[in-house]
């Protein structure tokens, strides 16, 4: 169960706007789901995935990659090879 | 010697998001052969939106893995599938570029998320497609429009350039109007990539064989019961028979994981979704931001106006179930339902070769039928138990149900697609 400020919190945190007009929406469907999620808090903890998976690793060497023109193609703005973002502070 | 072929489609069941017009293609197996991709593939040069505003406009600037591998087979990429906005959806309504309509009735929905990619080979729009699966994407979609789709043994088909939504689960996989030539498609994508870190090198060089004598075929009463269409439950147990008849022995088996599989599926999911997605700010892709804003406002006011519905609300259960104090209770105790459904399969594939069901408990839906999530999630709950486990399975249409099709869904022992593919193909020998 989670009330509007929960979901307003989250979506603050995630960076996803809401608008006043979406929280009802949004909170009783999340809440819903998140009830149906709680099913899976009766089950023991466990001790995770057993998968067994190794790390893979490679030499850490220079190969070919993305240029910088085709890096930056898809950005709407940019100046001197970089991305032009908003401040972040 | 590159050729030319000269492609357009009157695609009146919106099954592309872009066509190519005109693309070279090779000699080699798939010469010529016209392959649908699934628009959360890349394709360097051609427009990839995964079904999404805010990546209106990307033109990639490589090929995956999968898409090198389709040109060098001499494949004829015609154009890019729709889809539910970044594979998340049963139905491809959620599209930001309109859904799709099921060839067979379009009132109803191909199913999703790959719903362009089966609903342009069921068309014939295009001879083949590949689509991704991440909890049914490829089998759903395979079920509603009555052709073949293989979700493969997770790792043995590289992810390098399939745009990221919840990468544990998901797999790149074939679909075409029939097993051989899923076979065939398949024959090209699988292999390794060191591009991809999971991945595995376990070429398919097999050609289907429907000699199945003797081969045991699983049947969890969890997979015909309750939630499932006595109809559709019906025509598939009818298909089971054509196998056993064949020479396959049916051995009845229950499934206990089942009961948390779906919760714990939406949990892993949306906890991945949550991270990957983080990715898309509009600024290094994307239509650009307001320069004036700050980053948070802007960032949250741009996800707000391109990504829909859907996919805020996934991100917003993502977020939830990894926040402190909730983590323990979702996300810890989803990997638990996951472990229970790993060990159920090997605990039946200790004592059968296969397990069969159908791939969706019902045909496909009415157009806006399922518009509360929680219900829509649910009918995915005879599909996720493969993504969860990463086993392969395979669905193949039989028959059908108030006229539409039904599949046949058959799930596997980890890296044997060769016997999943082996059983579609003696069903469909049998049946026709």
């Amino acid at each position: 169960m989670v009330e509007s400020e929960d979901v307003r919190k989250i979506a603050r945190l995630a960076d996803i706007g809401i608008d006043e007009n979406e929280l009802t929406e949004f909170t009783d469907q999340c809440s819903r789901i998140l009830t149906y999620f709680e099913m899976l808090d009766a089950l023991p903890a466990g001790s995770g995935i057993d998968r067994g998976l190794i790390n893979v690793f490679r030499e850490d060497e220079i190969t070919p990659s993305l240029s910088q023109e085709e890096s930056l193609q898809n950005a709407a703005s940019t100046e001197n090879g970089y991305f032009k973002a908003p401040r972040v502070m | 010697m590159a050729k030319t072929l000269k492609y357009s489609c009157t695609d009146s069941i919106n099954a592309f998001i872009t066509t190519v017009s005109e693309t070279l293609y090779e000699d080699g197996p798939l010469s010529g052969v016209t392959i649908g991709v699934k628009d959360n593939i890349s394709t360097k040069g051609i427009e990839t939106t995964c079904g999404s505003h805010i990546l209106k406009g990307y033109i990639p600037p490589y090929d995956a893995h999968v898409i090198t591998l389709l040109k060098a087979s001499g494949a004829a990429i015609v154009g890019k599938t729709n889809m539910d906005e970044f594979g998340m959806g049963t139905t491809t309504e959620n599209s930001s570029y309109g859904p799709t309509l099921n060839p067979h009735d379009t009132g109803r929905v191909p199913g999703g998320s790959s719903g362009g990619s089966a609903a342009a080979v069921a068309a014939k729009l295009c001879d083949m497609s590949i689509g991704s699966d991440t909890g049914g994407s490829i089998r759903c979609p395979a079920a509603f429009c009555g052709i073949v789709g293989l979700k493969p043994t997770y790792s043995r088909v590289s992810r390098f350039g399939l745009v990221a939504y919840a990468n544990s689960l998901e797999q790149i996989g074939p679909m075409a109007p029939d097993v051989m030539g899923v076979s065939r498609l398949f024959s090209v994508l699988a292999g390794y990539d060191s591009r991809d870190s999971t991945s595995v090198d376990r070429p398919y060089t097999h050609t289907p064989d429907p000699s199945i004598d003797g081969l045991r075929i699983g049947l969890p009463s969890e997979f015909f019961g309750e939630g499932v269409d006595p109809t559709v439950a019906e025509r598939v147990k009818e298909a089971v028979g054509v196998l056993e008849s064949a020479g396959a022995t049916a051995v009845p088996c229950t499934m206990p994981s089942m009961s948390h599989a779906l919760a714990a599926y939406y949990v892993i999911c949306t906890s991945e979704a949550s991270s990957n997605l983080a990715r898309f700010d509009g600024i290094r892709y994307g239509p650009g931001g307001d320069l004036r804003k700050s980053w948070h406002e802007e960032f949250s006011d741009r996800r707000k106006e391109l990504f829909g519905k859907e996919v805020r609300r996934r991100i917003i259960l993502g977020t939830f179930s990894l926040a402190a104090g909730y983590y323990g209770r979702y996300y810890h105790k989803a990997q638990t339902a996951r472990q229970m459904v790993r060990d159920d399969f090997t605990r039946l594939f200790q004592d059968v070769d296969l397990i069969a069901g159908p791939t969706m408990p019902t045909i496909a839906f009415k157009l806006a039928e399922k518009s509360d999530p929680l219900q829509m999630y649910l009918s995915d709950i005879l599909t996720v138990p493969a993504n969860l486990a990463g086993v392969p399975a395979i669905s193949v249409p039989c028959g059908k149900v108030d006229g539409m099709p039904v599949g046949l869904q058959l799930i596997g022992r980890h890296f044997e697609d060769e016997k999943v593919i082996d059983a579609a193909f003696a069903y469909e020998q049998e049946a026709n």
